[in-house]
């Protein structure tokens, strides 16, 4: 379909990262069925606060899936604050544009993501001053 | 890899025989039709003929076929006649109409005409008795469509027609769909105003019609000169007439046919999936439907996710997920039919025609269930599910 680019069509049909993590110290989850579409991000933290592992399992289109794939290689490797810097015009970016309509499937990215650090840092009692303000059962816009 | 469309809902393929009439025409037509000299006394011949042969494959007389730019034009024009011709300030037509109607009775809102939207059952269907009980004093139109083009599902047309009548409101439908799908006998039926359109028959785009009966008043939509009786001004689109007439005819030589073969096609698809891929769900009548119509559900993943992996292994379908309908929202007439927004997401429309095969539809079987799990295995709502159902076993 020409709708796409090569390369949202390669994160699309060969995603980066889809799975759950047993035992993950961040789930964060995003958006709504309403919209039709549900990011869900799994992250694997080591001492040293870096994501070592992390998955995503996405419902949505074509373009929900390839900003989940695209925003998981972005953050693996990278410490939390590292990853928190990730916006969803990094993943824009990497995946060379996507249609209007569609950007808002690369907010949800960057909001999943969110999520689960927030998730990870209510479990370890550690406080990120990026996350004040962020609630991640906000309405995202279309 | 293996093409598959699937998509005739849409549009079909032009037939080679009606390019032929065309390309004939677009040669040699060098006459407006409305011209005095030879040149355009031959192109008005030509108008006559084509006009008679799709009257002919409606059960119409010629004057009850005037010629319009498509399907929309059409019902927007039947909107217009009922508030040029009649006195009140009442519409009725159903929730799952297309937008070519509900846009016009939006519209007609704006003006302070007062709409009703009847709901419909799960099928997709609406009743006689639904209708009856919508007419009021002040009624002017009755607005209707004979198929539904997502979901398939075949109104009780003339049932609707004989209650209108009755009340002596004027009665339309949009027959887009239905048109070479189902028989139609306009001779014997109580449709006051019909719309429909050359491209779902494997004709031209830009061409379609709207049958007016001879005893109801038209009302001119699109102003100008005396084509089409004065009714609907604009040079005579000759080479698309010719062609949408020339569908019209090889669609009449085998309509049975070509219903009983897609028929077969369609509940052979439907029984398939419902078969071998678990929580998925036909939307639409099971058998008062269009014969070339597949629309089922997979729960749990979304409609432009398997269009696009059935793209990838060349078949064309469509959807009515909100992804694919450019809004917020899933498809009106998933809705309407009282679906979840989750299941609605997760809607796909197949629709079959003259060139699908047998070898088709087993190709379809055979790729689409693995692109069902492929994409439940990626989906947060799948799991979720999963671990539920396994909670329970335990």
């Amino acid at each position: 379909m020409a709708m796409y680019n090569d390369r949202v069509m390669d994160h699309f049909m060969n995603p980066r990262n889809v799975g759950e993590i047993e035992n993950a110290d961040g789930v964060g989850e995003v958006g709504n069925i309403r919209c039709g579409d549900i990011m869900k991000i799994y992250i694997k933290v080591n001492d040293e606060e870096v994501i070592e592992d992390i998955k995503f399992k996405t419902f949505g289109c074509g373009s929900a899936v390839a900003s989940s794939s695209m925003a998981t290689e972005l953050i693996k490797g990278k410490t939390v604050k590292e990853a928190l810097q990730i916006t969803n015009k990094d993943v824009l970016k990497e995946l060379g544009g996507l249609p209007v309509i569609k950007v808002h499937c690369s907010v949800l990215a960057e909001q999943a993501l969110k999520a689960a650090v927030l998730d990870y840092a209510t479990k370890t009692g550690k406080h990120y001053p990026e996350l004040d303000g962020f609630d991640p059962d906000e309405e995202h816009e279309h | 890899m293996r093409k598959v469309y699937l998509d005739y809902s849409a549009t079909t393929p032009l037939r080679r025989e009606v390019y032929d009439v065309m390309v004939k025409a677009l040669l040699e037509d060098n006459s407006n039709a409305a011209s005095a000299h030879s040149y355009g006394q031959e192109g008005k011949i030509t108008l006559q003929e084509s006009r008679e042969t799709i009257a002919n494959f409606l059960g119409a007389e010629p004057r009850e076929i005037y010629f319009t730019s498509g399907g929309t034009e059409s019902d927007n024009w039947a909107v217009h006649i009922a508030k040029k011709t009649r006195k009140g300030k009442h519409m009725i037509t159903t929730s799952i109409e297309h937008h070519a109607v509900l846009h016009t009775m939006e519209e007609a809102e704006k003006e302070g005409y007062e709409v009703t939207y009847l709901p419909v059952d799960e099928n997709g269907l609406v009743t006689a008795k639904q209708v009856e009980e919508a007419i009021r004093e002040d009624t002017i139109l009755i607005s209707i469509m004979y198929v539904n083009n997502e979901i398939g599902s075949i109104n009780p047309i003339e049932e609707i027609g004989a209650v209108a009548r009755k009340h002596g409101v004027l009665f339309h439908t949009d027959a887009v769909q239905a048109l070479g799908n189902v028989e139609i006998n306009l001779k014997e039926s109580n449709i006051d105003m019909m719309s429909f359109s050359a491209h779902k028959i494997y004709g031209p785009k830009g061409i379609g019609g709207m049958f007016i009966r001879k005893n109801v008043r038209p009302y001119a939509l699109i102003h100008g000169g005396a084509q089409e009786r004065g009714y609907r001004g604009g040079t005579d689109n000759l080479p698309g007439i010719v062609g949408f007439a020339k569908a019209c005819e090889l669609a009449g030589a085998n309509l049975q046919e070509h219903i009983e073969r897609l028929t077969k096609l369609r509940d052979k698809l439907i029984k398939g999936i419902l078969e071998t891929i678990p929580h998925s769900k036909l939307n639409g009548h099971p058998t008062k439907r269009h014969p070339g119509n597949v629309n089922v559900s997979f729960k749990y993943i979304e409609g432009e996710s398997i269009l696009l992996m059935m793209d990838m292994q060349g078949v064309a379908a469509s959807s009515g997920s909100a992804c694919t309908s450019g809004s917020l929202d899933p498809s009106h007439v998933l809705m309407g039919i009282g679906l979840s927004h989750e299941i609605a997401h997760g809607s796909l429309r197949m629709t079959l025609g003259d060139m699908t095969s047998e070898e088709d539809v087993d190709y379809v079987l055979e790729v689409l269930p693995p692109i069902i799990q492929r994409l439940r295995e990626m989906s947060p709502l799948y799991e979720e599910e999963m671990r539920k159902q396994n909670g329970n076993v335990q």
